[in-house]
């Protein structure tokens, strides 16, 4: 693990979370844990965002925010999914709106074990993340430089389904 | 006359680490109306007792919100064992009473840290959540868990704190005294802080009676309400006084919630000298077979569970009233009139817990 090229900024969205994983995540960000010495930072807006960390199993009316907030993020972007209800929906999954885990609605790049999941994890989860991050970036460029007409296909990332 | 407008706010926006939607009306940039819409964490869970037996409900009562986890499942677990007739040991009253205090220490904490980041002090945030790390430090010692415990159940509690790591306890709390105290005269004494909140949020003790409000929202109106006065767990034991501003507006919130903070490690101490040695825990036998109102004090205020069994291992009703469902409505009151600047404090300052609400 070396320094990042890029500074990644994270988004942070709580789907239906007990609020453990979402404490946790920013004691992630706070002095003793401090992710920011990475150069990560936390941004409420998902069109500045390069990590989306869900949080908590999905229902019905926060599958399609979930959505919306993924479309609205710019290529290349990874997903987070922090915690045991994001997993599988851990104690939750017989609830009748729980659909399961984030998984369900997007395309899950990194999985943080825990109920609730531990500062460490989290830390070492959102770094793996960093990593394919820069593998997509990379990919990315290289997709560019060979197709003269890439910014199409760049925007259809926006037309998600 | 300006139009009115209607501003969305939420349900994902930076103030909150949770979601919460209002649309608010506005006329410039007075609020005219707020009309709020849940669910986005609805998960259902009160229907699991269907599905889980009351043993292993405990688990799911813990997880109902991570900031007031132990509280929920006490709550719980004190009106099955009173459905059922069981005796708690008083040591396991006594430790009950101390991680209450605690997850109520850092849930303070972590309410004064998010209120400076609303009203802009980035490294005021920083400071108290350092602060919040040391309290985190001694559950995790004690109870194994950061933010879900898990040390409660049925008939007493899943472990022990020796006589040793309770005096280092102690001492260690106070020993944060002297930073608390430094961190907390910003919030009571800093112009620009009162400023954002003196007379902003005004709520007299008459909305306060009439709207049903509970916890800091009312003692911040003059209005003594604490349901740790009623004497559950070891707090029949402990001398309690409520803490109680007359100011009615955040500022007031914000110094009820501070002086809490000192209450809860005053009570500490006091526990921590009156503890007796003995059993943590009876054994469970039989099904609860009736039904029974629980009240407990969250750090948001009074929460009451309602247990009803028929005498299977599954219980037939299991119900929650949460302390911001209440609350609500006196937000909606105090949102009316205000300035859309405010919206975030005020909002804060009624310390919304959405996963509790929603369940």
């Amino acid at each position: 693990m070396g320094w990042f090229k890029k500074s990644p900024w994270l988004l942070h969205y709580n789907a239906t979370s007990c609020n453990g994983c979402d404490i946790e995540i920013i004691a992630c960000l706070t002095p003793l844990y401090d992710l920011e010495r990475f150069g990560i930072i936390n941004t409420g807006n998902p069109k500045h965002a390069d990590i989306l960390a869900v949080t908590g199993s999905v229902n019905e009316k926060s599958k399609q925010i979930l959505k919306n907030l993924y479309d609205q993020m710019p290529n290349p972007k990874v997903v987070v999914a922090v915690g045991l209800c994001a997993i599988s929906g851990c104690v939750f999954q017989d609830c009748y709106n729980v659909l399961g885990g984030a998984d369900k609605v997007l395309p899950v790049d990194v999985y943080v074990p825990g109920c609730s999941a531990r500062p460490e994890s989290i830390i070492d989860g959102v770094l793996q993340a960093c990593e394919i991050l820069e593998e997509k970036y990379a990919q990315q460029k290289k997709a560019k430089q060979s197709s003269p007409k890439s910014q199409t296909n760049q925007r259809q990332g926006f037309n998600h389904e | 006359m300006a139009h009115k407008n209607i501003i969305p706010f939420g349900p994902q926006h930076p103030v909150l680490p949770e979601p919460i939607h209002f649309d608010l009306v506005t006329e410039d940039e007075k609020i005219v109306d707020a009309i709020p819409s849940i669910s986005y964490v609805h998960r259902g869970l009160e229907r699991l007792v269907e599905k889980r037996d009351f043993i292993d409900f405990v688990h799911i009562a813990d997880r109902i919100c991570g900031l007031c986890s132990f509280m929920h499942c006490m709550g719980y677990c004190q009106a099955v064992e009173e459905v059922m007739g069981i005796q708690v040991p008083e040591r396991a009253l006594y430790l009950r009473s101390i991680w209450a205090e605690l997850a109520r220490i850092h849930s303070h904490i972590f309410w004064l840290g998010v209120s400076a980041d609303a009203f802009g002090y980035e490294s005021l945030f920083m400071q108290s959540l350092r602060l919040r790390e040391l309290v985190l430090d001694i559950i995790e010692e004690t109870t194994g868990g950061r933010v879900i415990f898990g040390s409660c159940k049925v008939g007493g509690v899943r472990r022990d704190i020796d006589s040793e790591t309770l005096k280092g306890l102690v001492a260690r709390l106070t020993n944060m005294k002297a930073d608390l105290d430094e961190l907390t005269s910003v919030f009571i004494n800093d112009y620009s802080i009162q400023h954002r909140l003196v007379g902003v949020g005004f709520f007299s003790k008459e909305d306060a009676y009439t709207l049903g409000c509970v916890g800091p929202m009312a003692r911040a109106s003059g209005f003594a309400l604490d349901m740790r006065t009623l004497g559950y767990a070891a707090y029949k034991f402990l001398e309690i006084e409520p803490v109680v501003e007359y100011g009615g507006d955040c500022y007031a919130r914000c110094l009820v919630r501070i002086r809490e903070i000192f209450q809860s490690m005053d009570l500490i101490r006091q526990a921590a000298g009156k503890i007796s040695e003995g059993p943590i825990d009876v054994k469970v036998k039989g099904t609860p077979n009736g039904e029974y109102f629980s009240r407990v004090e969250q750090p948001r205020g009074e929460v009451i569970h309602y247990v009803k069994g028929n005498g299977s291992k599954f219980l037939q009703r299991f119900r929650v009233r949460v302390p911001t469902f209440t609350n609500i409505p006196g937000m909606i009151k105090v949102l009316k009139g205000s300035q859309v600047a405010d919206v975030p404090n005020i909002i804060l300052t009624l310390d919304p817990c959405i996963s509790c609400t929603e369940r």
